[in-house]
């Protein structure tokens, strides 16, 4: 058995690492409050742009994007995997890299990848998948400026041909507990679901279709990959959390266990102690 | 009188949602007025000021580009970015405008200065904005 002075340190440290994933468990729990907050204050206008873009359908433009029109051989597709820059949260980005090799392997064609977020980046160098486009180190409160550097590359290599399909992987926010890895189809863009007035009719462009229906589709590509940022910050936080309350949790039933066999420790010191004195006197006596 | 609903948002958040009866808005090729039951149209924006009434009632808010659709009983504004007249401070347009300036000054390539010169028309129309507010 360790003496008792050995379990004496251990208990020290893993009160110690204790307190600090407490510490961390709520500072996660404060931030966790702020990006949900932030992804409410988001939907405004993702469900403005998806009626537009709704109606827009409906509205049989004369002008047909590159954006929405599928292609008829896909060689080569594009996948941007969202993932936190930090780890300790669980098993949040094992489960959205699954998904994403997943994704990966449904389709017989090479894929390049994009990634948002280091942890993803990691994961697909090992993998040693192409990477074309990277950003890193994500404000708590993501802005659009960070992410538009690699949707510029996608949008770029997707109209140059390089690319047939865009792909996007991400953590979706379902509650504290929960978080869904989901995969969608960016681009040629995922139409939302029509409901016909029936007859035709058309929009009056200002200045002219093709340079709104071009700005429009942008802006909601854009804004569909800056709603899976925010929703895998949501995500992160609360994985973060609940997997630092577990370790404090854990900590603490450690550190039950060590307080029993230093106990029992200490008394087997006295109680052997007490008889050797005992003995002592005995064979003097 | 027959009043249209108003959605004004940018990606980060709702700008500003409510019911208006006449709703001006700065549209690339000069501005645009529309009246509830106005035909179906997507417009284009610039940079600029979009008044919205309803009553006696006017309410401002700047928007720096983006998209207008309207519909005969919605309107709904996609900004790339929005401010209401109360969240504009002068300084910090100043100071952006002078950031800008630096940035067109000193230029770093193509795509910097391009970038730089977007920045600096917006924060010039800005300006121009709060200017115009404060005289009245």
């Amino acid at each position: 058995m360790a003496s008792a002075k050995e379990i004496r340190g251990q208990i020290k440290a893993i009160q110690n690492t204790g307190k600090i994933t407490k510490a961390m468990e709520m500072v996660a729990a404060s931030k966790m409050r702020k990006a949900q907050q932030q992804v409410i204050d988001a939907r405004a206008y993702a469900e403005g742009i998806r009626r537009v873009i709704a109606n827009l359908m409906q509205a049989h433009p004369e002008y047909r994007h590159p954006f929405i029109t599928p292609r008829d051989e896909v060689k080569r597709i594009g996948l941007i995997v969202i993932s936190t820059d930090k780890g300790l949260c669980g098993g949040l980005n094992t489960n959205a890299m699954k998904k994403a090799v997943q994704v990966l392997k449904s389709v017989d064609v090479a894929a390049d990848v994009m990634n948002i977020g280091r942890r993803g980046g990691m994961f697909m160098r090992r993998c040693n998948v192409p990477i074309i486009g990277s950003v890193e180190n994500i404000n708590d409160q993501p802005s659009m400026d960070e992410i538009l550097g690699v949707v510029q590359v996608a949008m770029k290599h997707y109209l140059e041909g390089k690319l047939d399909e865009v792909h996007l992987v991400y953590s979706e926010f379902v509650n504290t507990m929960t978080q869904m890895p989901v995969a969608s189809r960016l681009m040629p863009c995922p139409m939302p679901e029509e409901e016909t007035h029936g007859g035709y009719w058309d929009y009056l462009y200002e200045p002219d279709s093709k340079e709104v229906l071009e700005g429009l589709l942008q802006r909601y590509i854009e804004s569909l990959v800056f709603q899976g940022v925010l929703e895998n910050k949501a995500c992160e936080h609360s994985a973060r959390m609940v997997a630092m309350k577990a370790a404090t949790d854990n900590a603490k039933s450690i550190v039950r266990d060590l307080r029993i066999t230093y106990n029992k420790a200490r008394q087997a010191a006295i109680t052997q102690e007490i008889a050797e004195i005992c003995s002592g006197a005995a064979a003097s006596a | 009188m027959a009043t249209m609903n108003i959605l004004v948002a940018t990606v980060e958040r709702e700008v500003y949602r409510g019911e208006a009866d006449f709703l001006a808005a700065p549209g690339v090729s000069g501005e645009l007025g529309i009246l509830p039951r106005h035909c179906p149209l997507m417009a284009k924006l610039t940079s600029g000021e979009l008044r919205i009434q309803l009553g006696e009632r006017t309410d401002e808010v700047f928007v720096s580009g983006g998209f207008m659709e309207v519909q005969p009983d919605m309107v709904t504004v996609l900004a790339d970015s929005a401010e209401r007249a109360a969240d504009v401070d002068e300084a910090a347009a100043l100071e952006a405008e002078r950031n800008a300036k630096a940035l067109v000054e000193s230029r770093q390539g193509e795509t910097d200065l391009a970038r730089a010169e977007a920045e600096l028309a917006i924060a010039s129309a800005r300006i121009a904005w709060l200017r115009k507010k404060k005289k009245h």
